[in-house]
Parts: C-alpha cells; structure tokens; sequence
C-alpha cells in the first residue's frame, strides 16, 4: 500500500507500529498504573532521576526496547538502515539529554501519552519539539549540512 | 514486584517492535518527516497517529478503573503549568531529535540494528541528562 503523492511513505506499516506502540503504553498504564516516557524510565534506570517505578521495573522496559526491535528486524528481514556518524551522534544524544530533562519528556511521554489525555503541557511540549525539529531539518538542509550518507 | 517488571518488560518489548515497524529506528525516515519543506515524508504521521489513537480509549477506560491491573495505584504527571523550562527544553529536544533523526525510544531499540551508533547516542543523551541533574544540583 502506498500513498498517492508520497512514494517513500510506508503507511501500513506506520500505522500497525504505532498501534502497537499505543498498545505498549496502554499496557504500561492500565497494567502498572504509569506513563510509557521513554526518557523518564531511561533516567529512572541509570539514577540519573528518582520515582516511584521501581529500578528493576524500569531496566525491564529499557532491555525490552531492542529486545522488540530485534523480533521485527529478524521477521521482516528490513535491510539495516544507515545512522549519523559519531561526531553528529554526540551532539545529538547530548541535546536530546538535557533537552528531555528539562522539557519533561520526549515524544513517547508528551508525544504519544500527553497528547492522547489532553494534557495543555504535553500540546505546547510537542509542538515545540516537532517545530524546532522540522526547523532544524530545513536549516540542515539549507546550508547543505548531510549527516546521513 | 515480578509482575511489575514482567508488565514492564512486555510492554519495552511492544514499544521497540513498534518503533522498529513504523520506522521510528531508521533516522532518514524520522529525518523525512522532519523535513517538511523538503522531500516530505507522511510515515511517522500514522505511527504517531496509530499510537494516539490505542492511548486515548486507554485514557477512558483508566478513568473508570479503581486501581491498575497489576500494582496498588496510579502514579501520573498532574502538572498543569506551561513554564519556560518545559518550553526551552521541548525546543532543544526537537533540535537533538532533527540532527541525527533518533529520539530516547529509537536509541535504546537502535542497539539491536546497530549497537556501536546507538551506544554513542544513548551515552551522550545519558550524559547530557546527567549534566541537567549536576547543574541544578539535586
């Protein structure tokens, strides 16, 4: 299935993932009572922040992250896709870091749990981060800046 | 306790399978969607779409429920406040997240496709959160 004037889109597959993504976090909030955000667990995890999820709790999730990327990769065969290089990569992570800490969340705790309960903060955290996002895209692009080969 | 981080490990196992399927682990898509004065591309639309969609009917039915399945309550953000931190720090999320097309969920899946990238990005987001927490001093 494609879609009329995008070629490169794979909506079917856009679609089935993020249902299961909204599966997982419903999972995680009716089963065990807390939001699926991703940097909050992760930060959980390291002691890098406290809460009430247990630490145990929050490795479970991060260790189960590659663990449900290696079952699709190993079912559908996806060729490997290509990734920033290292220097990108630490400039990247670091922003993303201090980002996601001060801004409360990333596009798993604002993007996918906020917004699907109205939450005003996660509306304003995630139309933020998707416009200085497609910003960031576009000055990239301008000044002929590729991080993907 | 074994049952919160069983609910735990199967839900981290759903989420990467579905980032992994919606292309949330491949950085030209995610840089695709980004670049919507450019070559757009929908995909991520429908994963964050799709995603929304499961959240919000388990928004409503969390409503109706006393307690979770599997733990003695709920423990949610109830800020309500619109501050300059949380802004300021969306903000240069959304600039990390443009530069190299990966975001915290896809970094830690990224370690089962290609574990050397996604152990450099997920040190230095660890790093960089870490930074926030020696600054502020708690």
């Amino acid at each position: 299935m494609s879609l009329p004037g995008f070629p490169d889109a794979a909506p079917l597959p856009g679609l089935i993932g993020g249902l299961l993504i909204g599966l997982a976090a419903a999972l995680m909030l009716l089963g065990a009572g807390r939001i699926a955000g991703v940097s909050g667990i992760a930060a959980r995890a390291f002691g890098i922040a406290s809460s009430s999820l247990a630490r145990m709790g929050a490795w479970a999730f991060i260790i189960g992250l590659p663990l449900g990327a290696l079952i699709v990769t190993q079912l559908t065969g996806a060729t490997a896709p290509t990734f920033a290089g290292p220097v990108p990569l630490v400039v990247a992570g670091l922003i993303v870091g201090i980002g996601t800490r001060l801004g409360s969340g990333c596009t798993s705790g604002h993007g996918v749990c906020g917004m699907s309960r109205f939450s005003q903060r996660s509306l304003v955290a995630t139309a933020t981060f998707m416009a200085t996002g497609f910003v960031t895209v576009a000055v990239m692009n301008a000044l002929g800046l590729a991080v993907l080969p | 306790m074994i049952r919160d981080i069983l609910v735990s490990l199967v839900s981290g196992t759903v989420f990467g399978a579905g980032l992994a399927l919606g292309g949330m682990t491949d950085p030209a898509r995610v840089r695709g969607f980004l670049d919507l004065f450019g070559a757009w591309d929908p995909t991520l639309a429908f994963v964050m779409g799709g995603a929304v969609l499961v959240m919000a009917l388990a928004w409503l039915i969390q409503k109706r429920m006393q307690r979770p399945l599997f733990a003695e309550g709920f423990s949610l953000p109830d800020r309500r406040d619109i501050t300059p931190r949380l802004v300021g720090g969306s903000a240069l999320f959304g600039i990390g997240w443009g530069i190299a097309g990966l975001c915290p969920g896809p970094g830690f899946a990224s370690f089962a496709i290609e574990p050397a990238s996604a152990a450099i990005f997920v040190a230095a987001m660890l790093g960089g959160m870490l930074l926030v927490r020696l600054v502020e001093g708690n």
